[in-house]
């Protein structure tokens, strides 16, 4: 027991301390999982907006499909991305694998599902309140794709962080494509993974109490963002 | 009144629809002209809104032909007439963005010109208290008359009105008729539809009288009110009157 209270109170003096190995990886973990995201929320929001509004052959399967990817496994995603960017792979020339790029993409790949079938669900859900009286002002289903995503944009922040939380808590698929290479890319899970199997439990436990904190702040904002889009009537 | 060339007469010709295997409207011919108020009566599923729509170009005709016969038709650009819904919907956003949106779909002025149409449609209508709120936290009365402030900025010349009062208090529907008033006194045409024939003998001056998805009849609204010729539209206000 006091095993556990000892390497909890290193932990807080090593998140306190401002280590720099520690910033670096909790710094790179930031960048990686946020560079995922916007790029994911770049083209998930209007994909799945189009989803919503447009009606072609084989939509209904589109839509399965992405919603069975959010379920995908961190390691799959991973491993798809290690192929594609591996010296023998499609993409091996561009030299990306193990470096902070190819985590991005790999956690890109695992975002998207999510942004796509949350922006798809909403906006199809205002869509069929919106199509009428948009038709009737002259809209059409093109031009009324970026009026749907600002009206519903409470509801979709709500989407992008739920895409944030999964990026930032997934070990498989950056550990995979990036290696884990100190002070090159080396994230929170990644670090947590290694140093515990190490019994380095005070590096372990404070990464992991960053990782809980960014995990409250977002679920925080998550809430706090829904409740001002309810008072603004949304 | 517009500076611009009519699209009037609107004229609709063996119009029918069907949904569903079912005949929603059977064969209707009539022509619109301005600028009188035509108001559209009968029972629930007579084919009212239904009217309104495809006039309205919502929804195509199974059959038949809807077609504005103006010189302005043929002009290319936006559509010269709008609609009010019975229930306006309105976007997620403050009560001046909304008129401004409907400009910027309509493709009318830049982003300072919207701006100034806008708040003077706020101002005409007595709306600019609002114009910073979120429209969807307004109460219904206020909500439609937003929305007829949101038709009248597009300056159209035909206004199409889907039973505007329906969800109204006596206030409320009182202000929204007030603003149809004002739509017609700047020579806009007016072809609504209304469950309250008080509503309508104040307002109209033509009556089309539909039933079981067809022109019943077809009169001047005095006279309609006074001695109608039709048995359906006899039984109608009789049925209303006796309610």
């Amino acid at each position: 027991m006091s095993d556990i209270v000892e390497a909890f109170l290193a932990a807080l003096r090593l998140i306190l301390s401002g280590d720099p190995e520690f910033l670096g990886i909790v710094g790179l973990s930031l960048r990686v999982t946020m560079g995922a995201v916007a790029i994911a929320a770049v083209i998930g929001l209007p994909l799945g907006a189009l989803l919503a509004t447009l009606r072609f052959p084989g939509r209904g399967a589109v839509i399965i499909v992405f919603n069975a990817l959010m379920g995908l496994p961190p390691v799959v995603a991973g491993l798809f991305v290690y192929l594609l960017l591996s010296r023998s792979g499609p993409l091996g020339p561009l030299g990306l694998l193990f470096t902070p790029l190819a985590m991005t993409v790999a956690q890109t790949v695992l975002v998207l599902p999510i942004i796509v079938s949350i922006t798809r669900q909403v906006v199809e859900t205002m869509w069929e309140e919106y199509a009428e009286q948009l038709r009737s002002l002259g809209s059409t289903t093109m031009r009324a794709v970026p009026t749907l995503l600002w009206d519903a944009r409470y509801q979709l922040v709500t989407g992008v962080l739920a895409g944030f939380g999964r990026a930032s808590a997934e070990v498989g698929a950056v550990l995979i494509v990036g290696g884990n290479i100190a002070g090159v890319t080396r994230t929170m899970t990644t670090a947590i993974t290694l140093e515990t199997g190490k019994g380095n439990l005070p590096l372990a436990l404070g990464l992991g109490m960053v990782l809980l904190t960014l995990t409250l702040v977002i679920n925080g904002a998550a809430h706090a963002v829904g409740q001002v889009g309810r008072r603004a009537g949304g | 009144m517009r500076g611009e060339p009519t699209i009037l007469p609107l004229r609709l010709s063996g119009v029918c629809y069907e949904a569903g295997g079912r005949v929603l409207l059977d064969g209707l011919d009539l022509t619109l002209n301005g600028p009188s108020r035509t108001v559209i009566l009968g029972h629930n599923g007579a084919g009212k809104s239904l009217t309104l729509r495809l006039c309205h170009g919502l929804l195509r005709p199974t059959r038949g032909r809807i077609e504005w016969l103006g010189p302005g038709a043929a002009m290319a650009g936006r559509s010269r007439h709008a609609m009010v819904f019975q229930r306006p919907v309105l976007l997620r956003r403050s009560v001046r963005a909304n008129l401004v949106h409907a400009l910027s779909l309509a493709g009318i002025g830049g982003r300072g010109t919207r701006r100034c149409l806008a708040d003077e449609a706020l101002e005409r209508f007595r709306l600019t208290d609002l114009a910073d709120r979120p429209a969807r936290v307004l109460s219904g009365g206020e909500q439609q008359r937003l929305a007829l402030a949101r038709a009248w900025v597009l300056k159209p010349e035909v206004l199409f009105l889907d039973e505007p009062t329906a969800n109204l208090d006596p206030a409320a529907t009182r202000a929204v008729e007030a603003m149809i008033d004002t739509f017609h006194g700047e020579g806009v045409k007016v072809v609504m539809t209304t469950h309250d024939l008080g509503q309508a003998r104040r307002l109209a001056d033509e009556i089309l009288f539909l039933h079981a998805g067809r022109l019943v009849e077809r009169a001047a609204a005095r006279a309609f009110f006074e001695s109608p010729q039709s048995p359906e539209a006899a039984a109608f206000l009789a049925g209303s009157l006796s309610f």
